[in-house]
């Protein structure tokens, strides 16, 4: 059968996440630190708002590039929080997802055999998209002695004549690291001088924790080459409504959106009401309070948590994951992710599904509840201390 | 701190001081001191479990009466309300706006029960002009809990990107 695939897909590799997921589906009663979405429902307001537009029968398309009062609100809501500045009706794209918009930007800006940086560790579908793009992946590896930060010199070394992109993926997920103004700011002129694009994708902007995101389009000479790409499914818990957007120069949203009109259409009417409803509400703020207030909880508890059972933890400054370092346990990131699962029942996931420089580290979610994250982390001390006595 | 803690414990007060400690970054210690001093202050002023009687063997009926009543010189309505509120029978008594005085909040065996409260204790206090008694017939919602509901499972796939 494979002959009929196409080639490039063959070769595309099996996400690790997936991997490790079929592993994890054959096992009963797992505690699970394994999931990358909010454990909140959707606020409840959000919910209703999409109640009222299917039951007032607004169940048809919308304009290609998403309805115009979702985007006005986007433009506002970006310019509010971030002081970046578009023109909503010609700069702003509602996808299918921050996913789609990752897709989008890359498919727009790819010439066969152009280079994009992609950073890693991070998201597991930057790669695959560049590469179905017609371009190039070349990682650029982050390190936790830097904080899992960019560095210019991090970028220097993988520079060649064909590097045309680069994506920044931060706050990050797995390692929860984040780029401060001042990292910003260094890798900016290096960026500007090569003439390279961003894809800046920055769907856990708003889960940062002692300190608000700055977006890499609100500085000097970067707006005018930054895809910023967002959505609302970490903010306001919509993961399951599929709900995203791109902001960028109308040069490129422009070509974004030929795309997006012929394998999309429009995103999914009823989730663009609730979107407008997240951002308009007066309850906005407070829904996301909420929320960031309980991650940053949790996140204590677990940064202490690996600290205390003698794991090296880089402490996290977004997103809802803490990335310890295992390499002291003398196992790989798979066989302590196998072990743990057979041996303690615990799923977490191994730091390679987010590039092979996750060797050595686990990504723990901590999008959950208290008690589920203290169970997790009693039998996690129990699996190390027994690893660290065979040894 | 104080309304830290107190939110903590008003949404579960078994929770324990290692767990408040852990949550708000302070010393088990410093959460026992206050704790202590809230209880002193009747700021917190008790602590009880809240019951799905109708799960339970026991027979009871919960009525909300609407009490209209004469303030009395000097007093107002605390006088009254302090006279209703000593019934063992009540739960819980409020000051209400609009078109009636008290709200009393009463608790019986059956509707029999309530009802000879009503006639005999509520109704024959002199300041005491009219009431209006409405029986619950199901609880759906008490002290922030919902009733009958069973723990949410999570619905979340076990691993994902």
């Amino acid at each position: 059968m494979k002959k009929y695939i196409a080639d490039n897909i063959v070769n595309m590799p099996t996400s690790g996440i997936r991997k490790f997921f079929d592993v994890v589906s054959t096992m009963e009663g797992v505690i699970s630190l394994g999931v990358g979405e909010p454990d909140f429902e959707t606020p409840w307001h959000v919910r209703e708002a999409a109640v009222t537009s299917i039951e007032k029968g607004k169940t048809a398309y919308t304009s290609n590039q998403g309805m115009v009062p979702l985007r006005k609100a986007i433009a506002d809501y970006l310019f509010e929080k971030y002081n970046i500045k578009y023109h909503a009706e010609e700069e702003i794209l509602i996808t299918v997802g921050a996913s789609e918009g990752i897709d989008l930007a890359l498919r727009a800006l790819c010439n066969p055999g152009d280079e994009v940086l992609v950073v890693e560790p991070s998201y597991v579908s930057y790669k695959p998209c560049v590469v179905m793009a017609g371009g190039v992946p070349v990682t650029v590896t982050t390190k936790e002695e830097n904080d899992f930060r960019l560095t210019v010199k991090d970028i220097e070394e993988k520079l060649t004549e064909k590097t045309k992109v680069l994506i920044l993926p931060y706050p990050n997920n797995p390692t929860g690291a984040i780029m401060e103004k001042k990292d910003l700011e260094a890798i900016s002129d290096i960026i500007i001088k090569n003439d390279l694009i961003v894809i800046s994708d920055e769907i856990y902007a708003e889960l940062t924790y002692g300190r608000h995101h700055i977006s890499v389009a609100s500085l000097p000479g970067m707006h005018e080459r930054t895809i910023v790409l967002n959505g609302f499914s970490k903010a306001f818990a919509m993961t399951g409504w599929r709900l995203g957007y791109a902001a960028a120069p109308k040069i490129f949203i422009e070509q974004m959106t030929k795309i997006h009109q012929y394998i999309i259409m429009c995103a999914p009417t009823m989730s663009q009401y609730a979107g407008f409803e997240a951002l308009i509400s007066e309850d906005r703020e407070e829904d996301v309070d909420i929320m960031r207030e309980a991650y940053d909880e949790r996140r204590r508890v677990m940064v202490d948590g690996f600290r205390n059972m003698g794991l090296s933890c880089f402490e996290p400054m977004g997103a809802f994951y803490v990335f310890p370092c295992i390499k002291s346990t003398g196992l790989t990131s798979e066989e302590f992710c196998e072990r743990l699962l057979f041996e303690e029942n615990v799923a977490v996931v191994p730091g390679t599904a987010f590039g092979d420089c996750g060797e050595g580290f686990i990504r723990c979610s901590y999008a959950y509840s208290i008690e589920n994250i203290r169970e997790a982390l009693e039998r996690i001390e129990k699996f190390v201390k027994k690893i660290k006595l065979e040894k | 701190m104080r309304v830290e803690i107190l939110s903590l414990l008003e949404k579960n007060s078994e929770i324990s001081l290692e767990n408040i400690a852990e949550t708000l970054g302070i010393s088990k210690e410093a959460v026992a001191a206050e704790i202590k001093s809230l209880e002193e202050e009747k700021v917190i002023c008790g602590y009880s479990a809240i019951v799905n009687w109708e799960k339970t063997e026991k027979r009871y009926v919960t009525a909300l009466i609407e009490v209209k009543v004469t303030p009395q010189r000097g007093d107002g309505f605390d006088r009254i309300a302090d006279r209703i509120l000593r019934f063992p029978e009540v739960k819980s008594v409020y000051l209400m706006s609009g078109g009636f005085d008290l709200t009393v909040i009463v608790e019986g065996k059956d509707i029999k029960e309530v009802a000879f409260f009503v006639s005999d204790k509520l109704s024959t206090i002199n300041a005491v002009t009219g009431t209006a008694t409405h029986f619950v017939l199901k609880t759906y919602k008490d002290h922030g809990i919902i009733m009958g509901q069973n723990l949410k499972s999570d619905e979340r796939m076990i691993v994902s990107p």
